[in-house]
């Protein structure tokens, strides 16, 4: 049989988070808790055969592989999270044993709970603004000047039009989306802009202009996204995701046990 | 990635799933790896596979998700040179005004037509030349975000010239 490791999907904050029975792990496993004081991490072993540093390396260059676990990852933290204050950790963080994560429980519990308390009672949600570029930046058509004029000379205008059109629209959907964050932000306990989404991982081709991330107090969610639907239209589109654990507001770099020794 | 251009995107638009109970529209894949991979706390386990060192999965997926910060740690910042994505436009400024200048003197008829033809040939070879964008990206898939100069430009390009009919109009 093959060696076992534990793989960590998020720290909550405060008792009685017993496991999500329905929702399996990344291998298919059930996923257990590792408690220490008021602090519970969710955990599932995982076969070191697939989950060693080796395999793992392969396998995360199979786009397919890494779409499938950030989905079983997604997935638990999401059933955490709507029971607790959550702190969803990064995708294949793996332990040699449980006790190696009460461990960290009890090294970084000043950090967790700094972290959970933060966002305790709220959720994140996540707004795109996406811009057409065809409709937003297409330059004025059919001129009566252009038959007249010299091919080179209606080459330059029409090229400079274009640009200034496109520029034009570019600059108009770029200060919509500022005042689109700005607005959200201000029903919002903390907010994040995210770089745009690469057209090839959106799917889409219209330009991206807002990513944003906003963590919202949860009795004034349906505030918020009343304020997203008052911004649509007006020549953007404006997605709206969520409510999301909060990935946005938990960032913190804990670093590795060796670096901590060095300290 | 041989899928991309299949599918227009690496991953299918939605899978759904989400936050149930949510309101917003069900998350996609792409959501989702943008949080599972960028966000959120940071340990390094005793398994120690670090995703910035993973080959592909620095040059395919870390491009595509990198947040800021990181990206910039890895060297990664060419979307602060894309006037699409940084609104700054300096490029386009630049052959903005290069341009209005020519079309004023093509207007006074200070060029004469072969002048004309190749400052516009020398034109048209910059704005090729400078087209340089992130290796994941071809023209096929991206018109629009890889080549502001793009279609409405090849579609008003005129077509060759004889060369003996350039030296008469010389």
């Amino acid at each position: 049989m093959a060696e076992v490791g534990t793989y960590l999907y998020a720290i909550t904050l405060g008792a009685g988070g017993a496991p999500p029975a329905d929702v399996p792990g990344v291998a298919g496993a059930p996923v257990r808790t590792v408690t220490h004081d008021d602090l519970v991490a969710y955990v599932s072993p995982v076969p070191l055969d697939r989950f060693g540093e080796e395999p793992l390396r392969r396998s995360l260059e199979d786009l397919d592989w890494v779409g499938e676990t950030a989905r079983a990852h997604h997935r638990v933290v999401e059933a955490v999270a709507g029971r607790a204050p959550t702190a969803p950790v990064r995708l294949v963080t793996i332990y040699s044993s449980e006790d190696q994560v009460r461990d960290l429980l009890h090294r970084r519990r000043d950090d967790f709970a700094a972290v959970l308390a933060r966002v305790a009672g709220r959720r994140e949600w996540g707004v795109k603004v996406y811009a057409n570029p065809v409709t937003a930046g297409s330059p004025a058509e059919g001129e009566g000047l252009a038959e007249a004029e010299k091919p080179g000379t209606a080459y330059l205008r029409r090229r400079r039009e274009s640009l200034r059109s496109r520029d034009e629209a570019w600059r108009a959907a770029a200060a919509h989306a500022e005042r689109v964050h700005a607005e959200l932000a201000a029903v919002a306990v903390a907010s994040r802009r995210h770089r745009p989404q690469d057209p090839q991982l959106s799917g889409r081709d219209d330009w991206m202009v807002l990513n944003g991330a906003y963590l919202v107090e949860e009795e004034r969610g349906e505030e918020f996204t009343a304020a997203v639907d008052a911004l649509r239209g007006q020549g953007v589109e404006v997605e709206l995701t969520g409510p999301w654990a909060p990935y946005s507001f938990t960032a913190m770099d804990l670093g590795t046990a060796d670096e901590e020794d060095a300290r | 990635m041989a899928d991309v251009a299949r599918t227009g995107g690496v991953f299918p638009r939605a899978y759904g799933g989400g936050a149930a109970g949510g309101r917003g529209e069900p998350a996609n894949l792409a959501d989702i790896l943008e949080r599972v991979l960028d966000r959120g706390v940071v340990i390094v386990g005793d398994i120690r596979v670090n995703l910035l060192d993973v080959e592909l999965l620095t040059i395919k997926l870390r491009l595509l998700i990198a947040s800021v910060d990181t990206a910039r740690e890895l060297g990664i910042d060419w979307w602060e040179h894309d006037p699409w994505l940084t609104g700054k436009s300096r490029d386009l400024v630049e052959e903005n005004r290069r341009l209005r200048r020519r079309l004023a003197a093509a207007e006074e008829g200070r060029l004469t037509g072969a002048e004309e033809r190749r400052l516009t040939r020398a034109e048209e070879g910059r704005a090729i030349g400078a087209e340089e964008r992130p290796p994941a990206r071809t023209e096929e898939e991206r018109p629009e975000r890889r080549s502001p100069r793009g279609a409405d430009e090849r579609g008003v390009r005129r077509p060759a010239r004889e060369p003996g009919e350039e030296r008469r109009g010389g």
